[in-house]
């Protein structure tokens, strides 16, 4: 088939009566509420955050796998962690995604089709830890620098490096955090932001099954 | 093919590795015969091949070997991918490629992405530029690889000599298990050069991917139960049913239960369209009676399809009062278009056989009865009014080989003449490029399922039109030196048909570019310049000696040439983005039709 696209402002069937207000039969209100998509015109789709931990083989082109796949489907993709899993082989992602309840399932099932994945686990609604590490590069001088280590303190953040009209700072903790600090750095002269992105686990043995 | 049936065909592989390499140097072989004899292992028939700098060492120890398996020289590497897709289409088997570096794996692109979105199992082995060449922009290379990511099940880039053999069997595996689909092996030339002990293995794992088989029993009673329940059934199959090898349980499961089906262009022929419980294919264009069954239905029983948006049109108004089942073994494809009530994960074969002692018999008069007066209301017809429409051409078709054949159309409107006229009753009997839409499949594609359906007696039809069939032409001459039989049909309106219909019907009659008188050859004389027989009509009372005539050539392709009525235009027709209800009905009969 062509692929062509026609603007055909044909009436559907539930809108015709009432266009305001549609009336969906029983089975459309439920394939609605099942993908979390608006029931009005005027709602928005419940979209979500999911925080989705993966396991892949480290074989050639498996990590540029999972990033295609996410531009291949049009998926967003938040943020992303990789780092070497518990076997020196596979390599571990923390990835970050956001849609309706209908993109978060077919995200997962998605990432389950590539050959090379070995474990994909969505730990959003488990209990599960998240952790953030992220670098602060701020301009201070030593006149300045007492009063800015008093500030960092409140958030345990520490120094990792000092120049003469420097400060560089590393925080830990979960995204919340790091945005809180970043937001209070704010009030200074900021010159580099590093953020790590998140990386997850849940709290129990469950993720092996 | 399951792994367990493979077996390796290498003695010399039993003895230990480590002596045979220590004391007998000369029985390594080199990557290139390692290749051969894997292919020979797995069992491959026919390989659809072009050469190259980067594979000539493949092509060398073919020489030298003369392996057990038929290499077709195609002409263009597109060509080859093609003939592979319908050698898998009409055989089941997995289909072979070989082609070059470079340019030879760009010209696949399109052949590996059409068998990608139609689910056919294709091994494509692509030449390499040598390892220690790869990202300095050498002589003929790609990233071959990356090109193909996103329109393969899976790739692979041998990098070590030891890992060929058992790097083909996966391959293999992966093509022909679970959903199929097209596998990338690329072939460095240094790694044909190398040599290396040959054994294939027999089995091979693969973490992380594991074949679906029998659904969930929970689920498939739940399927039962709401079988027994609706009082409006519909059989919804695709092509998956056809791949899965369950045509035939559905069919009897439909006739025992007394539901109506209607298939997907890929599942044309998964039940036969002479059963009076058949209501043809449902979409786009679809007969208008099935999409009918479809808005009305209170069950749609999905089997092996995909909910893709030419069969749902707009997809919120599409089958509002029915519940789904749906019975698919991709995870992926379940809810993803439109959530469904009850998913069977499962391989659709074994998940008819779960079904099949839980189904009881039924009537389903009344509805039975609404459907057939639709079908009265607004029938799948043509005007006869003394000039040659393409629609006659397919039922002669039908008439002059029984629904016997094996049908192989091209894109646009001669692929919706193709399906809505031909009346298929075997699975496997209609091949299409439905999911990419690639125009220029159909003559290779032909090609491909003639070589896979030698000796079987079988008809194999291509049917064209003007603009598709000029874009692969080159295959004829492979078609014709080796004597194929394929009956070639044109059908000539002078104009990208499909596209000039849109711009009737949407555009305000703007034939933008779609006007190819100018360009078009004298298709007869094409014919016969490539060793084949050609013949012209333009008379709908020379259709039937026409078809004689060309059903008499055995030892060639015959090219039949039928120049059309331009205007003729595919209906009925679900407008792009429209919601189902709204379809365009047959111009002949509109007193009859809404």
């Amino acid at each position: 088939m062509e692929t062509l696209t026609v603007s055909a402002d044909m009436p559907s069937t539930f809108t015709k009566e009432n266009p305001e207000r549609p009336d969906f039969t029983p089975q459309q209100l439920f394939r609605k509420q099942a993908a979390g998509e608006a029931l009005t015109p005027d709602a928005e789709d419940s979209v979500h955050r999911h925080v989705l931990t993966v396991v892949i083989d480290n074989t050639i082109g498996a990590l540029n796998r999972v990033a295609n796949l996410f531009s291949q489907r049009g998926f967003n993709l938040e943020s992303v962690t990789v780092g070497e899993a518990k076997e020196a082989s596979q390599r571990r992602l923390t990835l970050v995604t956001t849609g309706n309840d209908r993109i978060i399932g077919q995200v997962l099932k998605q990432l389950h089709s590539l050959i090379d994945t070995i474990e994909v686990d969505d730990v959003t609604h488990e209990d599960h830890v998240e952790r953030e590490l992220c670098l602060v590069k701020v301009r201070c001088s030593a006149t300045e620098r007492a009063a800015l280590l008093a500030v960092v303190e409140v958030f345990r953040a520490n120094v990792v490096n000092i120049t003469p009209d420097s400060l560089t700072f590393e925080v830990t903790g979960p995204t919340a955090k790091v945005n809180a600090f970043i937001g209070v750095m704010r009030d200074y002269d900021v010159r580099e932001v590093a953020r790590s992105g998140r990386v997850a686990m849940r709290r129990r043995l469950a993720f092996e099954h | 093919m399951s792994t367990s049936t493979t077996t390796s065909q290498n003695e010399a592989a039993s003895t230990d590795e480590a002596t045979q390499e220590a004391t007998a140097p000369r029985l390594l072989a080199t990557g290139a015969e390692i290749l051969i004899r894997s292919l020979e292992a797995e069992g491959v028939e026919v390989v659809f091949g072009h050469p190259g700098g980067a594979i000539i060492g493949i092509y060398d120890e073919m020489h030298r070997i003369q392996p057990s398996f038929q290499h077709v020289l195609v002409r263009h590497e597109q060509g080859g991918t093609h003939a592979a897709e319908g050698y898998a289409k009409a055989t089941g088997k997995v289909g072979t490629v070989l082609v070059t570096s470079g340019p030879g794996a760009t010209n696949c692109v399109t052949g590996i992405a059409d068998a990608y979105m139609d689910s056919i199992p294709l091994v494509v082995f692509t030449g390499q530029v040598p390892t220690h060449l790869i990202g300095n922009d050498a002589f003929q290379e790609c990233d071959t690889i990356g090109v193909t990511r996103s329109i393969t099940k899976h790739s692979f880039l041998v990098r070590d000599v030891r890992d060929l053999a058992e790097t083909v069997r996966k391959a293999y595996h992966l093509a022909s298990t679970g959903r199929p689909g097209p596998v990338v092996v690329d072939l460095p030339k240094d790694v044909l050069a190398a040599r290396a002990p040959f054994r294939y293995p027999e089995k091979v794992t693969i973490r992380g991917y594991s074949v679906v088989g029998r659904g969930n029993a929970d689920q498939v009673r739940k399927a039962a139960q709401m079988m027994a329940e609706a009082e409006r059934p519909l059989f919804y199959v695709g092509g998956g049913t056809i791949i899965s090898g369950g045509a035939e349980k559905l069919t009897e499961l439909a006739r025992r239960a007394q539901i109506p089906v209607t298939t997907t262009l890929h599942g044309l022929g998964a039940f036969p369209e002479t059963d009076p419980l058949s209501v043809g294919m449902l979409g786009m264009h679809g007969t208008w009676y099935a999409n009918q069954a479809v808005q009305n239905a209170d069950l749609l029983i999905a089997v092996g399809a995909r909910f893709d948006d030419r069969v749902t049109g707009k997809i919120e108004a599409w089958a509002p009062h029915a519940r789904i089942i749906h019975i698919d073994i991709d995870p992926a494809c379940i809810s993803k278009n439109v959530p469904v009530d009850c998913p069977i994960l499962g391989d659709v074969s074994m998940v008819l056989d779960q079904l099949d002692p839980l189904v009881e018999p039924a009537e389903h008069t009344e509805w039975l009865d609404r459907i057939d007066a639709w079908k009265q209301e607004c029938p799948m017809d043509f005007a006869r009014d003394g000039k040659l429409r393409p629609q006659e051409i397919i039922r002669a078709l039908r008439d002059k080989t029984n629904g016997e054949a094996v049908v192989v159309t091209d894109v646009g409107q001669n692929q919706m003449w193709g399906a809505q006229f031909y009346s298929y009753v075997h699975p496997r009997s209609h091949i299409t490029s439905g999911g990419l839409g690639t125009m220029g499949f159909s003559l290779p594609a032909a090609m491909g399922a003639a070589f896979g359906l030698r000796g079987t007696g079988r008809d194999v039809i291509s049917i064209n039109g003007d603009g598709g069939v000029m874009m692969n032409m080159q295959e004829l001459g492979v078609a014709a030196a080796h004597g194929l039989p394929l009956k070639v049909v044109i059908l000539n309106n002078n104009y990208l048909g499909m596209v000039r219909q849109w711009q009737e019907l949407f555009h305000e009659e703007r034939y933008s570019h779609t006007n190819l008188e100018p360009t078009n050859p004298d298709f007869v004389r094409l014919a016969e310049a490539f060793g084949c027989v050609g013949i012209y009509c333009d008379d709908p009372r020379d259709i039937d000696g026409t078809l004689d005539a060309a059903w008499k050539v055995r030892d060639r392709p015959v090219v039949m040439e039928f120049r059309v009525v331009t205007e003729e235009k595919v209906f009925p027709m679900v407008p792009a983005g429209a919601a189902t209800d709204n379809m365009i009905t047959a111009q002949y009969s509109p007193e009859n039709c809404a």
